[in-house]
């Protein structure tokens, strides 16, 4: 019996979603009696992943490959699949990224295990194991029962702030017999968003439309971002125009994020976009036009000519860094 | 090849979603039903252009939906496609979902399985990751670009924060987002084709859904908008740090 986490990394160095997927992990395991037990794979050193113990991992499963430091779903899988067994795990918690959405859900069809997938929420376990998770794009929630007896759950990320404590974890390694087959998808190349912060779990967000004009001006939002230490998204006929990678594109049909703070430059709100941002816990919006249906979901409103404006907030932005 | 296409039906995007029954019910009255974006823009169209280009023999589509989810896939058949399938039964839950599909796909030779990134009404993305699991196939998640050689497929992905491009071999589960084609509109011979070509009704398998939805919620209104003056940046930022407390 354990709740098992899948945790990822960059270089060796835990990603903080992960380090949100353990806590989260922790909270389940002692509301059930058991333990966190972290499910690492690739390069990473054993000071790094004894560390996970801070945030309430018992146990490090550590499977070393040198094809297992790029992400490969079917390996991933067979690896997840080899711990859950011999822990014998009742939660398995992945995160709600690519990585956990190409993995939970292989797993889960294979335990037979309910998934829930984008929990905000702890489960209730008063009425059974009751998650609470995003639904239609971010216009609603859903609260889902997992009435099988293994339950997989993946977690947005920058749900729930990771509070470092004591503890440390102890390290296994986990031997996986890897067939042919579990390698048969090959990397071939890798293009890294130029921002340092992945988009899908930043803390910040500082996101152009239209009315930036064109991608010759998009230095001005990327300066802010950079002051910010944010990452950069976009709205969708922006992508479109490839001024920015598709990448960037939140929405309906783009990605859907959640982070502590969503500035909107010279984005109209279209109910499409918004369905994509409005989980974000605090929303600037800086706009020329008054009628902007973006302000009525904003907390923070600024009118007026974006080229003009942005400008002055990083300059505000780096006056604060200096006195702070 | 025989390509599957799996497809479902959504509420339109610019929908007010409300619930009934004491907030247990997605409240249905009055809302259009849509082809999921992803599917109808990205995987079918790819789908029907690879058949197009010769690599592909066969296009089928399929749902697990009830009779009210014929007017859309009558949609997606105007665009192409062979024949569409509808298995019977509740879109409940992912877990059932996917393992309807794969009991019906098993065995029919299907060499790649196309479907959307996720649904834009309960947003899982996980039926094709169940289905690779399923089918013993293959999975790339994400897909924003979709090459073919022989028999190994070019995919490029999203991961997080970029993306990559990878080979694999056949037989394989892709899920499909923007890139991957461009969206086409129904022409009038599509229309009149697509009410010839076949929608067959299979009922569902014996398949015990493993999770319920118990009530919804909707979010938190927000409290109204504070406006600052566009030359008071400073304001913004104070505001920003000992308000918001987001920075
Ligand atoms: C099925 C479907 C799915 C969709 N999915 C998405 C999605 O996922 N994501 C998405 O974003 N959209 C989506 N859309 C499109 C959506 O409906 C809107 O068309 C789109 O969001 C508008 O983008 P925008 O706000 O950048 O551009 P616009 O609507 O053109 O707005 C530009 C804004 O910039 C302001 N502006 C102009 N100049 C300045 C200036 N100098 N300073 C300050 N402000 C300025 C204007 O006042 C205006 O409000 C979808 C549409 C459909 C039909
Ligand atoms: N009821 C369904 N019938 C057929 N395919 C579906 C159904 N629901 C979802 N899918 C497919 O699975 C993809 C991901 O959906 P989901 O996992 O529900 O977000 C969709 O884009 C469709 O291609």
């Amino acid at each position: 019996m354990s709740v098992l986490v899948l945790v990822e990394h960059t270089n060796g160095v835990f990603k903080k979603k992960s380090l949100e997927a353990i806590q989260y992990g922790a909270h389940i395991a002692k509301e059930t009696g058991t333990s966190v037990t972290a499910v690492a794979m690739g390069n990473c050193g054993n000071d790094a992943m004894q560390a996970l113990g801070q945030y309430g991992a018992t146990k490090v499963l550590h499977t070393t490959d040198a094809r297992l430091d790029n992400f490969n779903s079917n390996a991933y899988t067979r690896v997840m699949l080899a711990a859950a067994q011999k822990e014998g795990a009742k939660v398995i918690v992945g995160l709600h990224d690519t990585t956990g959405r190409a993995v939970t859900p292989r797993l889960a069809a294979r335990l037979k295990a309910g998934l829930v997938a984008g929990a905000v929420g702890y489960p209730d376990l008063s009425k059974g194991f009751v998650v609470k998770k995003n639904v239609f794009s971010g216009k609603a929630f859903a609260f889902v029962n997992i009435t099988s007896d293994v339950k997989v759950i993946t977690l947005m990320p920058n749900t729930f702030a990771p509070v470092k404590g004591e503890g440390t974890a102890t390290v296994e390694s986990l031997d996986v017999a890897f067939g042919a087959a579990d390698f048969s998808v090959q990397l071939k190349a890798v293009e890294k968003a130029t921002g340092s912060v992945p988009l899908s779990d930043a803390e910040l967000v500082v996101s152009g439309g239209r009315g930036m004009k064109g991608p010759e001006n998009w230095h001005i939002l990327e300066d802010l971002a950079k002051e910010l230490g944010a990452a950069t998204a976009c709205s969708r006929p922006v992508a479109d125009s490839h001024w920015r990678p598709h990448f960037e594109h939140v929405g309906q049909t783009g990605g859907t994020i959640r982070p502590n703070l969503y500035i909107a430059i010279g984005i109209s709100g279209a109910i499409q976009h918004l369905a994509g941002v409005n989980g974000s816990k605090t929303i600037v919006v800086i706009n020329k036009d008054p009628e902007a249906p973006f302000f009525s979901a904003a907390n923070y409103g600024v009118l007026g000519d974006a080229m003009e404006i942005v400008p002055r907030l990083t300059e505000a932005v780096k006056k604060f860094k200096a006195n702070h | 090849m025989k390509i599957l296409v799996c497809i479902c039906p959504v509420p339109d995007t610019t929908t007010k979603i409300a619930f009934s029954d004491n907030n247990t019910k997605f409240n249905a009255q009055g809302v259009t039903f849509i082809l999921n974006p992803y599917d109808e823009w990205y995987a079918l169209v790819r789908a029907l252009e690879l058949k197009e280009a010769g690599t592909a023999t066969a296009v089928h589509l399929v749902t697990v939906g009830k009779a009210d989810a014929e007017p859309v896939i009558r949609k997606a058949l105007a665009l192409g496609g062979d024949e569409a399938v509808r298995i019977d039964a509740d879109s409940s839950e992912p877990y059932f979902v996917a393992a309807q599909i794969a009991e019906y796909a098993k065995g029919q030779g299907y060499d790649l399985v196309l479907c959307g990134k996720e649904s834009i009404d309960y947003n899982n993305g996980s039926i094709g990751a169940m289905l690779a699991e399923l089918l013993d196939m293959n999975y790339l998640g994400f897909a924003a670009k979709i090459d073919v050689a022989g028999n190994v497929f070019t995919v490029t992905r999203e991961i997080d924060g970029g993306e990559e491009t990878d080979t694999c071999p056949l037989p394989l589960v892709i899920s499909c987002q923007k890139g991957v084609s461009e969206a086409r509109i129904p022409n009038m011979r599509g229309i009149m084709a697509a009410r010839t070509r076949p929608l067959k009704v299979v009922p569902p398998a014996g398949i015990e859904p493993l999770t319920t939805i118990v009530s919804y919620e909707m979010p938190p209104a927000k409290s109204g908008v504070k406006m600052i003056a566009a030359d008071n940046m400073d304001e913004l930022v104070a505001l920003l740090h000992s308000e918001a407390k987001v920075i």
